[in-house]
């Protein structure tokens, strides 16, 4: 499984980053039901916006292809479980978790992510696994 | 044990599968002998040879096999077991079986033998014919043909003279066309139909005989009732006779009429020797049709199998259904059952004409009317398959109803002992066991293990309901829905958004679907939207729906950069445009490479050199070539006849046309066409959806072919079109492939789905059966006329600019995974990290 703890899409920022949180984008700025990629401290970092206003960051690596464009995979539910589909070869994963849904064995390292309350901005914070 | 067959038409070449199949000891040691220069081929499809070039040659058999051909058994001898061919060559046998089929039967009228007069049985009689056609239609124009005798074969025979571009006379001594199949009043409505096709119709006249032009060939046919008519050519084709005379030969027994005679085995008085098919008198009877001469073949196999072993096999061969379907130039006909039986065997009949329509029915039913005894359909057949099953068995409704509902809500309760496919044999238990025991899921597989529906096709509607009918009753699901999301097929969402004129996935969705989309429906309601014009795709809400080739306008690589391809219609590139191509490439770094469908691939680039490339290339005039869409992609061309000593249309012109027209249009799964300029085909337009050949009159349309995975040659659907003609029927194909196929399916697959194949697109597409050509071709008009450059507006829009960057919050930072090496002077990508699914696993 991951090594990520806090699987949620919203909350604390890890003690690992010393508790900081990064800029990404305006939250108008994301295309509902889309994803963009966020270039944090040399990571790659997919961020989605679904249809219900929901936020959520996954690693931009595609374990499958080896390549980064998870970010810009097509969104959508299966069972009600919120998901993206991987470009690449197709393979579905769980927004929420990382999980891949036709290969549970593998999954996505997640990230915090937030809407910040004051700026309206949205932000998402490394974690120490994340770092590598 | 050493098998001699003697004769390699159908019928031989039936018999030595079915044994080589069952004969898993190798028992048999099997020569073939044959008097035609080539191996056997299927002669039930003659004309489309002539027609369609179509090859009719059946599979080779296994290397276990001797065939030896153009060499006929000349005599045998029972004695010693040994058969002597024309060339001396000399086999002996432990059994023998004749299958030397039938001659045609040319009545002895004067002028019988004169040059320009043939038989319509062989391929060499099929070269014959077109050899001396093309000769006469070039020293003769308007020269006319008789064809003599109006049955099945006869009016074959017509088409393919009419092909041939000769004013075709069919003549028939009995009072109607095809009288051993159809009543007067099917034969009388079949008239109508071969006389609106352009031929003369002489009935109810023998020949009288044939007289020669001045050049010594036959140029006139005299007709019994005092008539004559002019004909640079003579086919006849007035029965058969069968070819029993090595039988004579050896004093085995003949009939009156002649055929070997034999038992319901098949076995002559000489029990080493078989005979099978139409040179077999078999219970009394010649057999003209494939159907019980393929069973007698089976019969003969199961023989010989069992004589191995020294058993007697149960096989008998118990007559056969006469039923018949054929097509002719578009007309329907069919007969089936007993379609004579009248009131003195208790017999009554059920009649519907429609002289408008063209349309006769009628059906043979019990004096109480339940069950069915025969019948005969004229200009509409589609209830063929399941009234001939019904035959002798009680009709679920009333007569009326099954002259009008057909094929409706049948198949599933047939009675097991049903004969579903009449030429193999295939009884509705036999496919119902296989289906089960192997677990057959596809019509495909059902064709493959029972080879129901796999030689004249006509039953594949029955056995596709017989086998949805199983899967429903086995519980497996025959569903049509595209996913989770959607409960209906490609098509029928198409029909809901189109007749609804929904415009958003959100309104679909919330409709007639549920949850919120997925990866399978979301590119499929985007490209449904997009071939109803529904503005640009990456507008509004579309854009969330399109994959990554779509949402970027470029093609997606294993890197994650993307391969950029400019539209070269046809092919057709000027030397200053070819060097913009290679300026870009050159300036943005890119590796290009030619593809097959005649334009260059840029490969290498970033989401955010994206726009820049295309700036440049718009600038210099070129727009986008939709590769990364489920789209036309390319109409590829030969030279033609601009420059080709060989070329007879301009196929480069034509090319560049239809890509302009087609340019843009949204379809289930990409399009693929070419355009050659004559008959040579250097375009391989018959491995594309759809493929256009030059002729000296015009065009030929073939449609459905395929490259790829599983290569499928392009049917021919029609020929010598002008350039309005062919550009209004490829609208109107491309609109209907685009209305009713399932999900990434190509062409080829659709047509192989569509119920009733080639038949049912032409009956569509060119006859206009269900009404919707006009509608068709305004869908494409609206298409044509919305057109619009998707690289060119995107440049204009800077809010659908600002997506194309690799990171939302450093814009200018191109993408540190993205690395490349050299190779062969050109880059070539690495993966940094490589597929990492340790990740999880660990």
């Amino acid at each position: 499984m991951t090594t990520t703890t806090d699987l949620r899409p919203t909350g604390p920022a890890p003690r690992g980053d010393g508790g900081r949180w990064h800029p990404v984008c305006s939250y108008d700025d994301l295309i509902p039901e889309r994803g963009v990629c966020a270039l944090i401290e040399g990571v790659q970092v997919a961020v989605f916006r679904t249809f219900d206003g929901e936020l959520y960051a996954l690693s931009n690596l595609d374990p499958f292809s080896g390549a980064h464009v998870i970010s810009r995979g097509i969104l959508g539910t299966r069972g009600g479980v919120p998901t993206v589909a991987s470009p690449m070869y197709k393979e579905v994963f769980d927004l929420r978790t990382g999980v891949c849904l036709d290969d549970p064995q593998v999954a996505l390292p997640t990230f915090p992510i937030r809407r910040d309350p004051a700026t309206g901005r949205v932000e998402v914070a490394l974690t120490h696994a994340n770092r590598q | 044990m050493r098998l001699v067959v003697v004769g390699h038409g159908p019928t031989g070449h039936r018999l030595v599968e079915a044994l080589r199949e069952r004969d898993e000891a190798g028992a048999w040691q099997v020569t073939v002998i044959g008097e035609e220069p080539r191996p056997a081929y299927d002669r039930v499809a003659l004309t489309s040879y002539l027609t369609e070039d179509a090859d009719l040659a059946y599979p080779a058999h296994d290397e276990g096999v001797t065939l030896l051909t153009g060499d006929p058994v000349a005599a045998i001898d029972r004695k010693r077991r040994t058969v002597r061919t024309a060339s001396g060559r000399e086999v002996g046998y432990d059994a023998l079986v004749l299958a030397t089929g039938s001659a045609p039967f040319v009545p002895p009228v004067q002028g019988r033998d004169l040059p320009g007069v043939f038989v319509y049985r062989t391929i060499d009689d099929l070269d014959a014919i077109r050899t001396h056609c093309r000769d006469l239609t070039a020293s003769r124009p308007g020269a006319g043909g008789v064809v003599i005798g109006g049955g099945l074969l006869g009016l074959e025979a017509a088409r393919a003279l009419q092909g041939l571009g000769v004013d075709t006379h069919v003549v028939e001594v009995a009072p109607w066309l095809m009288p051993r199949q159809l009543d007067e009043g099917g034969g009388v409505m079949l008239r109508r139909h071969i006389e609106a096709l352009g031929m003369t119709v002489h009935a109810g006249t023998p020949v009288a005989g044939l007289e020669a032009g001045d050049d010594g060939r036959v140029a006139r046919v005299g007709l019994g009732d005092g008539a004559s008519v002019d004909a640079g050519v003579v086919v006849f084709s007035a029965g058969i006779r069968p070819r029993d005379e090595l039988a004579r030969g050896c004093g085995l027994p003949v009939g009156e009429r002649g055929g070997v005679a034999v038992d319901d085995t098949c076995r002559t008085e000489d029990p080493a020797i078989f005979a099978v098919g139409e040179c077999a008198l078999v219970n009394g009877q010649v057999y003209g049709l494939v159907a019980p001469c393929f069973s007698m073949a089976e019969v003969v196999a199961d023989q010989l199998l069992a004589a191995a072993t020294g058993q007697d096999s149960p096989a008998r061969f118990e007559g056969a259904d006469m039923s018949t379907k054929l097509k002719l130039m578009g007309v329907d006909v069919a007969s089936f059952g007993d379609p004579f039986a009248g009131p003195d065997q208790g017999a009554l009949d059920v009649t519907y004409t429609d002289p408008v329509g063209g349309v006769y029915k009628k059906l043979v039913v019990s004096d109480d009317a339940r069950t069915l005894i025969g019948g005969v359909l004229v200009g509409d057949a589609s209830a063929y398959p399941t009234l001939r099953a019904y035959v002798g068995a009680e009709l679920p409704g009333s007569p009326e109803q099954a002259l009008f509902g057909g094929t409706e809500a049948v198949g599933g309760d047939l009675p097991g002992a049903t004969q579903i496919c009449n030429c193999n044999n295939v009884t509705a238990d036999t496919i119902r066991c296989a289906i089960r025991e192997q677990g057959l899921t596809e019509l495909g597989e059902v064709k493959s293990c029972t080879r129901a529906g796999a030689t004249c096709g006509s039953c594949v509607p029955l056995v596709k309901k017989i086998l949805d009918a199983e899967l429903t009753a086995a519980g497996i699901e025959v569903s049509k829905a595209l996913c989770e999301h959607f409960d209906y097929s490609r098509a029928e969402l198409f029909d809901i958004v189109r007749v609804r004129r929904i415009t958003t996935f959100t309104e679909l969705i919330s409709e007639h679907g549920r949850g919120r989309g997925c990866d399978i429906c979301k590119p499929v309601v985007a490209s449904i939207l997009a071939s109803l014009g529904s503005g640009h795709i990456l507008d509004g809400e579309q854009a969330a729906l399109q994959d990554t080739n779509d949402h970027f306008l470029a093609n997606l690589q294993k890197n994650g950069t993307y391969s950029v391809v400019p539209r070269i219609p046809g092919g057709e590139i000027t030397p200053d445009k070819l060097i913009v191509i290679g300026e870009v490439a050159r300036d943005f770094g890119l590796y290009t490479k030619i593809t097959g469908g005649q334009r260059i691939d840029l490969f290498g680039a970033r989401v955010e050199q994206l726009p820049r490339i295309w700036k440049r290339l718009v600038d210099a005039g070129f727009e986008s070539g939709h590769a990364y869409g489920k789209a036309l992609r390319t109409v590829k061309s030969c030279v033609g006849s601009t420059w080709c000593r060989y070329g007879v249309q301009d196929s480069v012109g034509m090319a560049i046309k239809l890509e302009l027209r087609y340019r843009g249009l949204r379809a289930p799964h990409k399009l693929k066409a070419a355009v050659s300029g004559c008959s040579r085909e250097c375009a391989e337009a018959q491995g594309k959806d759809f493929g256009v050949i030059a002729t000296d009159k015009g065009w030929n349309l073939y449609v459905c072919g395929n490259g790829g995975m599983r290569p499928r040659h392009a049917d021919l659907l029609a020929t010598d079109l002008d350039d309005e003609g062919l550009v209004r029927l490829i609208d109107r194909f491309l609109m209907f492939y685009i209305r009713t196929a399932d999900r990434l399916q190509r062409t080829a697959s659709w047509l192989e789905s569509l119920d009733g194949g080639l038949d049912y697109l032409r009956e569509v597409i060119i006859e206009d059966r269900l009404g919707i050509c006009a509608e068709l071709e305004e869908a494409m008009e609206r298409h044509v006329g919305s057109y619009s450059d998707e690289w060119r507006d995107t440049l204009e829009d800077p809010d659908k600019l600002s997506r194309f960057v690799s990171f939302v919050n450093a814009p200018d930072v191109p993408d540190p995974s993205i690395v490349f090496e050299p190779e062969r002077e050109q880059i070539k990508p690495v993966l940094v990290t490589g597929p990492r699914l340790e990740v999880a696993s660990r």
